[in-house]
Formats: C-alpha cells, sequence, structure tokens
C-alpha cells in the first residue's frame, strides 16, 4: 500500500511552511533516516528525514512551493515491491482528521465545500490550479531572504503579483520605521503589505469634487493605513458578518478582579484581561466557533490564540495571546501589557501578529456602549466590548442597579451560525459573571 | 461651440503630446492636440530623428575609411554635405507626416497654432496673433517641450555660433569645431562632425565627459574620442567667444590656466530649458521652478485639471520618457485600474556617438551612496566573438547588483549598437529580475548582446569568455 509523506511540523507551533528542496526524486531508494527534503518555515530551514523505507513514487508538491499547510500530503512512497501503478489508485486518506473532521455541532449544517473558487480575496496564489503564487524574482528572494510567507502577501502588481514595492512595504512595516507602523491593524491580522487601491482609483480629485472642493489639508497614506483600507473593505465585501449582542453583569468580576490585584505587585488584571480568558475558555466549549472557512473544508483551530486589537498612532494591531484557555490571569495581564508596549514600539515579531483563532476589541476604555466590529480574516468571529457601566436593570420584577458590559459578537456566516454564535456568547456571559467559573 | 469641446487638449505634438493624445483617443475620450510648428515637436524635426540620420552618413563616412580592413579599396571617396543634410531633412519630414496620420486615424483633433491657457478648462489658438480657435476641455496636458539653453557671453547666432538646430543643417561640414558640453547632443555632434572630417574639440565644464553616465563609461568614451583625434577638456570653462573674419575664438580656462582656441565654428550644447513662456501658466495655479513646470508623480501641476509632461517637467530630457508621462497622465485620468507611476530608475539613456553609449538605472557611484553592497560585473567587447568578426572590438558592459537581493541596480554600456542592446536589461528591470533569470536567459551566438550575459556573470565571479 503506498504511503502517504504528510508535510511535518517541525516546531509545535508551525501550521505551514516552503518546501525548499527535494532531495530525493522520483524512483529514488528511500531508506529510514534519509533526509527527503528540506522545509523551510520562518525561523529556520530544516532538514525532513524519511521514517520508512521505500522508493519515492511520487511527488506531490513542486519544489520551492510555498505555504504548504502541516499534514498536506506532499509524497507518496512506494513500498517493497509496489509498482508505480499502485500510484494510480490515488493516495490514501491523510493519517490525521482534524482538518478533515466535519463540524461535530450538530446545530451547524453540513456547510457544502464548494468547487468553486471563483470570489477569492484579490491574491496571488493561483487557488483554482496548483497553489502557484505569481511573484516577481525579486521579491520572492527577498521575501526568503526576510522569511516572509509570499503566501500571506497581497500583490500590487499585474494581476496581483507580488512585487519589489509589497516586500518592502512588509518588512518597513514590521521595523516599525518612523513614518510607517506595522501594518497589522485589529481588522487584519494578515501580512499584507502597502498596495495601492486596485479598483476604481478614489483620486483625490474624485474626492474633492464630489465633496464640492472645501478647504482642506493631506495626510499621506501610511503603508498600515493603506492595509488596513485593504483588509476592511476585503472583509466587508467578502465574509457575511452578523451580529450577536449579549450584556454582561460584571460586579462579581470587578469584585473578583480587584481581590486579586490586591495579592501582588507582579501583574495588574484588567477587565480585557478576563475577557480574553473567557472568550477562550467559552471557544473551548463551543470549538464550531473557534474555526475558519475555506473553499475545501471548515478548519476547526486546535488552539484558542486570541488577537488583541491594540491601538496605534495611526491605526490598529492585534498581537496574539496564544492558548489563551490555557493560561492564568496574570499571565494573560503581563503577556498583553508587553505585547502592546511592543505593539506601539513597532517591535513585535511576525509571528506575534500574524495569526490568531479569534479576535477581540475593546472599545470600552473610550465609554463606547456597544459596537460592531468587522472580522479579521480568516477568523470566525470577532468580540467588541463595551464600556462596563451603571445601569438599571430588572432583578426578581424590581428595578436594580448593575454594572453592566455589552459585548458584542460578528460571525461569519459562513462558518458560524446563528445558534452557535449564541451558544458562544451564553458560555462566555456565564463565565463573565460567574468569574470564579473560570477556574473550573 | 460644441464642436471645440473635448475631453482633453494636449499642448504640444512633440512625442510626449502626440502619444498623450493618441492613447487618450484610444482610451474613448475626445482629444484635441495643438500645435505650434511641427507634428512630432523636436525630436521628429530637429532632435533624435535627424541626428540619427546624419551619423548614419558619418559611420558610412568612417567605415568608408578603413576600406582597408575589410578588404576593400577605393579613390576619390567623397560626399555632398548638402545630400547628408537633405536626407535628414527627408526623414524627418517623412516621420512628421507619419504622426499627422496617426492623429488622424485615432481622430485626434489637430489646430495648427500656437496655444494658451485662457481660464479654466480654456484653451486659445492663435498664429501670429490672430486667433485661430477656443477650445474648452476638462483636461488639459501641457506638452511644450524644452529649448536650448544659452550662457550669458555664449549666444548663439545662427552663423557661426550654433545651437543644435543650425549643426542639423549646415551648408558645409566646417573645418574645425568647438563643441561646449559633453553630454549627449554635445557629443552626438563632436562624433558626426569629426567622423565627417572636422577637427574637433569639446570643452565641458564638468570634470568627465558625459558626466550622468557611469564614471567608467565616461573615461573608456574619453579615451575613445581622443584616441580618434577628438580634442577635449574638462573642467574647463569657455568665458568668452570673440569672432573675426571667418573664425570664433574661444577663450578657455582650466585650472587657472587661460587657452585660446579658434576655430570655424562653435556648437553650443549647455542644457535645455522648458517652453514655460507665453502659455498662460500666469494666473494658474501652475507652479514653475525656474524653466520647468513642477508636478507630482501623476504629473498634475498646481492647478486641478492642467497637466504638463516632458522636457517641460524636467530631467530625464528624453522621448521616450515624455511619452511614458503621457500615457501615465492620460490613463489616471480616464481612471484606467493599475496604473503607476514612472520609475526613474528603469528609463534607458542612449547616445549615438562612436562608440555609442546606453544605461539604464543607477551608477556604481549613486548605488554606493544610496548605501547598497554591490556586485559589479565587467565584460569587454574584445572578448565578444560577433564584435571582432564586425571589426567593433572598442566596447564594455558593465552591471551593478546589489549583493543582498541580486537586484539588477543599473547596467551600462559603450560600443557598438548598445542603444539597441540596452532594452534587454530595461524589460529585465522592469520585470524585477535577480542575477539568476538573466545567468539562466540564453542570449544567442554570435551576438553582441552575449556581452550582457557576460557581464552579468562576472559580477558573480563566473565569467566565461574573458
Amino acid at each position: 500500500m503506498p504511503i502517504e509523506i504528510l508535510m511535518p511540523a517541525l516546531s509545535p507551533t508551525m501550521t505551514e511552511g516552503n518546501l525548499a528542496k527535494w532531495l530525493k526524486k522520483e524512483g529514488d531508494e528511500v531508506h529510514s533516516g534519509d533526509v527527503l527534503a528540506e522545509i523551510e518555515t520562518d525561523k529556520a530551514t530544516m532538514e525532513f528525514e524519511a521514517i520508512d523505507d521505500g522508493r519515492l513514487g511520487r511527488i506531490l508538491v513542486p519544489e520551492g512551493a510555498q505555504g504548504v499547510k502541516v499534514n498536506q500530503p506532499i509524497a507518496v512512497l512506494l513500498g517493497e515491491g509496489e509498482d508505480p501503478s499502485a500510484l494510480e489508485k490515488g493516495p490514501a486518506a491523510p493519517s490525521k482528521p482534524a482538518t478533515n473532521a466535519p463540524p461535530t455541532d450538530e446545530a451547524s449544517p453540513t456547510i457544502a465545500v464548494g468547487a468553486a473558487s471563483a470570489t477569492q480575496l484579490p491574491s496571488a496564489r493561483d487557488r483554482g490550479g496548483n497553489g502557484r503564487i505569481f511573484a516577481s524574482p525579486l521579491a520572492r528572494r527577498m521575501a526568503q531572504q526576510a522569511g516572509l510567507d509570499l503566501g500571506a502577501i497581497t500583490g500590487s502588481g499585474p494581476q496581483g503579483r507580488i512585487v519589489k514595492a509589497d516586500i518592502e512595504a512588509a518588512l518597513s512595516a514590521m521595523r516599525g520605521a518612523p513614518t510607517v507602523a506595522p501594518p497589522r491593524p485589529a481588522i487584519a491580522p494578515q501580512v499584507s503589505p502597502a498596495a495601492p487601491a486596485r479598483s476604481p482609483a478614489l483620486s483625490k480629485e474624485r474626492v474633492l469634487a464630489l465633496a464640492g472642493n472645501p478647504p482642506y489639508s493631506e495626510r499621506p497614506l501610511s503603508a498600515m493605513r493603506r492595509v488596513i483600507a485593504r483588509r476592511v473593505t476585503e472583509s466587508k465585501q467578502t465574509i457575511p458578518h452578523f451580529y450577536l449582542t449579549v450584556d454582561c453583569e460584571i460586579d462579581e468580576l470587578l469584585k473578583f478582579r480587584a481581590e486579586l490585584n490586591a495579592k501582588s505587585e507582579a501583574y495588574r488584571i484588567s477587565v480585557n484581561d478576563f475577557v480574553i480568558h473567557a472568550t477562550a475558555l467559552a471557544l473551548r466549549q463551543v470549538p464550531a466557533a473557534n474555526a475558519s472557512w475555506s473553499d475545501e473544508a471548515i478548519l476547526l483551530w486546535d488552539t484558542v490564540d486570541i488577537a488583541v486589537a491594540v491601538a496605534l498612532e495611526d491605526g490598529l494591531i492585534t498581537p496574539i495571546v496564544k492558548n489563551a484557555d490555557r493560561k492564568g490571569l496574570a499571565t494573560i495581564a503581563n503577556e498583553t501589557k508587553d505585547l502592546a508596549a511592543r505593539a506601539r514600539a513597532g517591535k513585535l515579531k511576525l509571528e506575534e501578529f500574524q495569526g490568531g483563532t479569534f479576535s477581540i476589541s475593546n472599545l470600552g476604555m473610550f465609554g463606547i456602549r456597544d459596537f460592531a466590529a468587522v472580522i479579521n480574516p480568516p477568523h470566525g468571529g470577532i468580540l467588541a466590548v463595551g464600556a462596563g457601566e451603571q445601569r438599571p436593570i430588572v432583578k426578581s420584577g424590581a428595578l436594580a442597579i448593575a454594572t453592566v458590559m455589552s459585548c458584542t459578537l460578528a460571525c461569519d456566516h459562513r462558518v458560524v451560525d446563528g445558534a452557535v454564535g449564541a451558544q458562544f456568547l451564553a458560555a462566555f456571559r456565564k463565565l463573565v459573571e460567574d468569574p470564579l467559573t473560570m477556574l473550573l | 461651440m460644441a464642436e471645440n469641446t473635448f475631453d482633453l487638449i494636449v499642448m504640444g505634438g512633440g512625442p510626449g503630446g502626440y502619444v498623450a493624445a493618441i492613447r487618450a483617443a484610444q482610451l474613448g475620450m475626445k482629444t484635441a492636440l495643438v500645435e505650434r510648428e511641427h507634428l512630432g515637436g523636436i525630436c521628429l524635426n530637429w532632435g533624435c530623428i535627424p541626428t540619427k540620420a546624419l551619423l548614419r552618413s558619418s559611420e558610412i563616412h568612417h567605415l568608408l575609411h578603413r576600406l582597408d580592413d575589410f578588404g576593400f579599396s577605393a579613390k576619390d571617396i567623397s560626399y555632398d554635405a548638402s545630400k547628408v543634410v537633405a536626407r535628414s531633412r527627408a526623414v524627418a519630414k517623412q516621420l512628421s507626416n507619419g504622426v499627422a496620420y496617426l492623429l488622424r486615424k485615432n481622430k485626434v483633433s489637430v489646430f495648427d497654432g500656437h496655444g494658451r491657457l485662457a481660464g479654466k478648462g480654456r484653451l486659445a489658438v492663435a498664429t501670429d496673433g490672430n486667433p485661430v480657435a477656443e477650445l474648452g476641455a476638462e483636461h488639459i496636458v501641457l506638452a511644450t517641450g524644452a529649448r536650448a539653453r544659452s550662457l550669458p557671453g555664449l549666444e548663439p547666432d545662427g552663423e557661426r555660433v550654433w545651437t543644435y538646430k543650425e549643426a542639423m543643417v549646415p551648408k558645409a561640414i566646417p573645418k574645425s569645431l568647438l563643441v561646449v558640453g559633453s553630454g549627449a547632443i554635445g557629443i552626438e555632434f563632436a562624433s558626426f562632425y569629426h567622423d565627417m572630417g572636422t577637427e574637433v574639440t569639446v570643452v565641458e565644464v564638468l570634470d568627465r565627459v558625459l558626466p550622468v553616465e557611469d564614471e567608467e563609461i565616461s573615461a573608456f568614451a574619453r579615451k575613445s574620442f581622443e584616441k580618434q583625434g577628438i580634442k577635449i577638456h574638462t573642467a574647463a570653462t569657455v568665458k568668452a567667444l570673440e569672432q573675426s573674419g571667418e573664425t570664433v575664438t574661444a577663450r578657455i580656462e582650466a585650472d587657472g590656466e587661460l587657452a585660446e582656441a579658434t576655430v570655424e565654428r562653435v556648437i553650443l550644447a549647455v542644457g535645455i530649458v522648458g517652453n514655460v513662456e507665453d502659455i498662460g501658466l500666469e494666473n494658474t495655479g501652475v507652479v514653475v521652478d525656474r524653466t520647468h513646470v513642477v508636478v507630482d508623480e501623476w504629473l498634475c501641476t498646481g492647478e486641478p485639471g492642467i497637466y504638463a509632461i516632458g522636457d517641460l517637467v524636467g530631467p530625464p530630457w528624453l522621448a521616450h520618457k515624455a511619452s511614458h508621462e503621457g500615457v501615465i497622465c492620460v490613463e489616471r485620468i480616464a481612471g484606467v485600474n493599475d496604473v503607476h507611476p514612472l520609475d526613474v530608475r528603469n528609463i534607458p539613456a542612449c547616445t549615438y556617438c562612436r562608440p555609442q553609449v546606453a544605461s539604464v538605472g543607477l551608477t556604481e557611484k549613486a548605488a554606493r551612496e544610496a548605501g547598497y553592497d554591490l556586485k559589479i560585473g565587467h565584460f569587454p567587447f574584445i572578448g565578444n566573438g560577433k564584435a571582432i568578426a564586425l571589426g567593433e572590438p572598442e566596447g564594455m558592459v558593465k552591471t551593478v547588483f546589489d549583493s543582498k537581493t541580486g537586484e539588477l541596480l543599473g547596467a551600462h554600456m559603450v560600443g557598438a549598437e548598445v542603444t539597441e542592446l540596452i532594452q534587454g536589461y530595461t524589460i529585465a528591470k522592469t520585470l524585477e529580475t535577480t542575477e539568476t533569470e538573466l545567468i539562466r536567459t540564453i542570449f544567442p551566438h554570435p551576438t553582441l548582446s552575449e556581452t550582457m550575459h557576460e557581464a552579468v556573470l562576472d559580477a558573480y565571479g563566473r565569467a566565461i569568455h574573458f
């Protein structure tokens, strides 16, 4: 039986990598321990060794392929005595089921994985075909040198080709150049460098004409601003958003917070840190909400990594608290403080703001009662948190006063239906209103 | 009048203007073009084109004096200067007619006369003070080009002290000539007249000839010119020109020393100035910086609805730069997707002297000043089979790469036909090549273009033929 060789996870956090080089050709003998290929991640290039003996029957992913997901079949190994005709039967089902398991929650209907990959986010990746990414030779090399994933970059060249300017913008944004802050708005965690508007050019002239030519001054478009513009537009145009709101009584939480903070100088837990932890725990309880839509399958994420929006001078960025369900409140508090500080200083590393499985945006400090946020592709949802304020409520038929915080969940309806969203929010609210249960 | 209202009017019919007009028409705009003298502008009529025709004649004259190299002999070699000139005029006329045809074909309305802005969205056309037409358009593109600069004390008189115009239609080839300025125009005339038999002296105020080229190219070219017998004085200024009888005496100051040169004719090639005068810019928001119109990357001036392109807006003063600016300007107005501003580092520059010079991108010096670490490649024509077979072994190609990314920052060439070869590098730069793709490109053998391949190989320490 031919054995499928899958893209290995060379580190616990690796989700995808580049197949830099094949060291065996189709037809070559393979012995256990032989180096099959060089796999490149943004951290390092590593050798991938064969586990089994056999002959390399077919290479499924070509040399140079970028963005190969962990567990994606990359080759087929023929066993002893098997001949290439065994390959015609087609590859065996991938051994790790996680990426292909249907949603376990009954409330969500089976989502048809359509063959049509028609309306794509403008991308340099040829999704209809073999995953080719179009980039100029120079852009390719610059990305490789900097460890950037081309698959996550939108190109501004002809037909969405990634060109030097796109790589430069991504790099300068990451470095936090003085005029260009990191291009990671709360709405868009992918690496998306500055790209000029591709649909009908909204020139200054047009805008002035529409506005009736009043006096004005100009602020030039920073790379981050261009990226925010592009990402929120794409998100709103391609993701069917719907919104669910709950009001959470947080008096218990505030009391609990005060008690915890009084115990030590080593941390200072904010309301938002509670929100992050509660969100993560609620996602564990309703895993269907910790998922993303793809045209081939819904991807249910194994980890709960929360992207937290941080306001910057000229925009936003979303540093990620990884495994937010498994971290204590003090850890979360210290991490978010550190991430936010480094975000404002432009010193976040790529993996610290690229990715996440869910987002939170909190405008409570500005006195906002409630709001609806824009989903950061590819997340399935984003929780928008308002200010905790004293409000009149009804308890057992009588007027009372409580500190209430309104939270609005924006869901991607392709992957999170109303019932799932509601279940998540119910779980979230329960944890927030009874914070001791976060310890369970 | 409705028939005089357009979507876009272009003022000036040179390579910037007529290309802009044709592009606008292709994009569906009702377009007019105003030209006061001759379609094709300076380029077709008094610049690029006729000089290349003249240089072809001087190239032939040069070969006629090398016949023995190729196994020929001939007696009584002579030429008729008026026929040499007439040929270049005929070429210019043919092309100018061609532009007229193209404009007709694209249904661009052409107005003969001098155009001047006359209020918002309005343009008045007049000839010798008599009004010809009043035109209106939402968008007006200024493409009035440039003319020769003159310096105080060095004014042309049209008789013995020439600008490029007189130099292009000599009644006779002078026995001796002083060329002031060693940019492309000056050097091309120096080369032409030298090859036609004139004793030529070139004076340049900067420290090298062809000062915008890479230093090694300047040095190579100078050595070649001097070997041919052209006298060159750099870091030298012409202080005064005195005419007496049939000759002109130039007082030249170099290194604090004074010298004199007495010649039959002088060509002044000390730069050009934009034609910003008398086109109605007063009382508009158009900003003029000394001798050129200030524009942004989209060729917009300070006045909404007025744009400017080509020699009028500054260097490089090249026809193809004007044409591309015209296209970018017009496409942006039309709302075409995916328009990008001109990348000046991808504009090639060609000088058609002998040996020819061509370059694109950064010089070595400019690249270092920009902070790049470099890989540099050289390849001499003497290592190229075709060059030797042609009898043109004099030349060199130099490549400048960013050693980190392999980006081709610049390419510099001197030698036979390099003006035809440079496009290979400009195509590569536009496609954002690295050295890898160039090394993998198969250049045909035997051609001069193989020098381009070898110069890339040399930058990476692997030239084969040298």
